[in-house]
């Protein structure tokens, strides 16, 4: 099938190395130095955006990146993203934190997508990370998806295998390990990714030039998109203190470890 | 208050053991409990908590529920919810119930939490909790709005036990799908690694894939030391994400997927104890560590930041011995 539109939704998080302190902000709960923390796009985000790259390259289709973030943020991590596969923006200013409301932010996405020029719903596939590194609800997808029509819903992909005549199989992960399979006849349809298959491409200059010359426009014509989290009231959050008194057992032998750990496994 | 536990039953009828938790935080919050399930047949999973004070059983039912796909569970997840008119609607965290969630709420005009790890009401207020930034803060949230849907994670709440004979009104739903599910991939029994329910989460970190004191890797004994670790303790086995990468590479442990990854960017698996072996670095070691109960730690490095504060009992010494000496004992 040729002309897929495959929209991927993702922001950034914090980079997962950083140590992260809640404090209350003036609209509830926000991070430490929030704004100075070094920021990645969302891992989940990513493997969808490469993978959306690697299925539009086979069908010549395009790519759109909607982003919801501070553009300030977006502009330093798009610097590196942009040099991984070609796509075009969407920029929407808001805050990307853990901390904002699913359904707002949902309501954003869905409304950027809606306004993307040309958009053909018969050959939209809406791709994005099945879960975050912020809030982790894996809820928002699912949302945009009832937002915009779209009820052949897929979660925890990792792996796509479209057909000529457009309808493709998908894995999904159910529990222990195990994958289901699914058919679906086509577009439209929405795929919350995990890990996919692919690797994260390599930095490329001349892909990167090629984005940025759409990225900065975007970014300078950023939707502004404040979520302001109505009716959402958080009571406490907190870092857990879960300190443990480790014992540190050095230069035993190690039939002892061995017998010590066997008997904890058994008990 | 109206109370609706929405569920799904499992292949052979019954109701899972993650549904009867998420029951009984739904019992928990108060008010007028109903119950509505879906599946390729319901009595089975309504008997089975017949005893639990719903005033009222739902059903949807038939072929067309049997395996999880989002239109149809969407739609009888929908028609249930509309049926009963609750104000708090409360799911399990299984992969077919968070499939649907979320686009289930946005169908009722509802408010929506996923993967609480409390829920309880006080004071007129329903308080739920759950993490945020993959396990690293906990905070407990409110909300106006009604109906209000969440799904509570396995491990947070005892199993409903109230079996019984209940009386099921079914709902006739015609589902709009263009998907259809052919199957079920799983690995073989005896390749079988990741064992959600088993008591023991082994995990296996980079160090096995690195040089060793002879200035050799030893993949294949690394391979198969921890294969008869996990066939001696029938554990679950999980890995730090460079391990995973390396494996993907062709450079490591074969059996590893990214669906072993815990930590910051694979899973925050529950289980009572864990043992993590040549596993270095911080915080993203300890968010996928945060629902072990019991963690023991082996690696070479005494003052490796991970386990420091993290582990209950650090062991300094060559995973390669003890892994060997171990799964002998154990055999």
């Amino acid at each position: 099938m040729k002309g897929l539109q495959i929209v991927v939704l993702g922001s950034i998080v914090p980079d997962p190395l950083q140590t992260l302190e809640p404090i209350a902000g003036p609209t509830g709960p926000a991070l430490k130095n929030e704004l100075m923390l070094p920021a990645v796009l969302d891992p989940w985000a990513g493997h969808a955006l490469y993978e959306a790259a690697s299925l539009a390259k086979k069908v010549e289709g395009k790519v759109y990146l909607v982003a919801l973030g501070p553009k300030a943020k977006l502009q330093q991590v798009m610097m590196n993203v942009a040099q991984k596969v070609p796509f075009e923006i969407v920029v929407l200013d808001g805050p990307a934190g853990g901390f904002a409301d699913a359904t707002e932010t949902a309501k954003a996405l869905a409304g950027a997508v809606e306004k993307i020029p040309g958009l053909d719903k018969s050959k939209l596939l809406v791709f994005g990370g099945w879960q975050s590194a912020s809030r982790g609800t894996g809820a928002v997808l699912q949302m945009v998806g009832e937002m915009l029509g779209i009820t052949d819903q897929f979660q925890g992909v990792d792996e796509l295998v479209l057909a000529e005549d457009g309808s493709f199989t998908v894995l999904e992960r159910i529990e222990g390990g195990c994958y289901q399979k699914s058919a679906c006849q086509g577009a439209p349809a929405l795929l919350g990714w995990a890990t996919g298959n692919l690797p994260e491409p390599p930095n490329n200059p001349q892909v990167g030039m090629q984005n940025m010359r759409l990225i900065m426009p975007a970014l300078a014509k950023a939707t502004p998109s404040p979520l302001k989290g109505e009716g959402l009231r958080y009571a406490s959050v907190e870092v857990p203190s879960q300190r443990r008194d480790t014992r540190i057992v050095k230069d035993a032998p190690v039939d002892d470890i061995a017998r010590e750990l066997a008997d904890w496994i058994r008990a | 208050m109206k109370v609706l536990f929405l569920a799904h039953s499992e292949a052979d009828g019954s109701l899972g053991k993650a549904a009867c938790e998420a029951l009984t935080a739904a019992k928990g919050l108060g008010g007028e409990l109903m119950v509505g399930l879906y599946g390729a047949e319901v009595q089975k999973a309504a008997d089975q908590i017949a005893g639990c004070g719903a005033a009222k059983f739902y059903g949807v039912a038939g072929g067309e529920f049997a395996t999880a796909r989002y239109g149809s569970d969407a739609s009888a997840c929908e028609a249930m919810a509309k049926a009963a008119g609750a104000d708090m609607i409360v799911m399990p965290s299984t992969s077919r119930a968070s499939r649907v969630a979320a686009g289930v709420a946005q169908r009722l005009g509802a408010a929506v939490d996923t993967r609480l790890t409390g829920l309880e009401a006080a004071d007129g207020k329903i308080v739920a909790t759950r993490w945020f930034y993959r396990q690293r803060m906990l905070g407990k949230i409110e909300r106006d709005a009604r109906p209000w849907l969440v799904t509570v994670d396995s491990g947070c709440f005892a199993a409903c036990e109230a079996a019984g004979s209940a009386a099921v009104e079914m709902l006739n739903v015609a589902p709009a799908t263009r998907t259809t599910v052919t199957g079920v991939i799983a690995p073989a029994a005896d390749a079988q690694t990741i064992r959600p329910d088993a008591k023991l989460l082994l995990v296996a970190g980079a160090g096995w894939g690195k040089t060793q004191p002879d200035g050799q890797k030893h993949l294949d004994d690394a391979s198969s030391l921890i294969l008869s670790l996990l066939a001696a303790t029938q554990c679950s086995l999980g890995s730090s994400k460079s391990l995973v990468d390396q494996s993907g590479e062709g450079a490591a442990l074969p059996f590893l997927t990214h669906m072993h990854q815990v930590g910051q960017t694979g899973s925050t698996p529950r289980h009572q104890k864990g043992l993590a072996t040549c596993c270095h670095g911080e915080e993203p070691h300890v968010v996928g560590w945060r629902f072990i109960g019991e963690r023991r730690a082996i690696n070479l490095d005494a003052g490796c930041g991970w386990a420091q504060g993290k582990a209950d009992v650090l062991y300094v010494a060559d995973a390669f011995a003890v892994a060997k000496k171990l799964a002998e004992l154990l055999k």
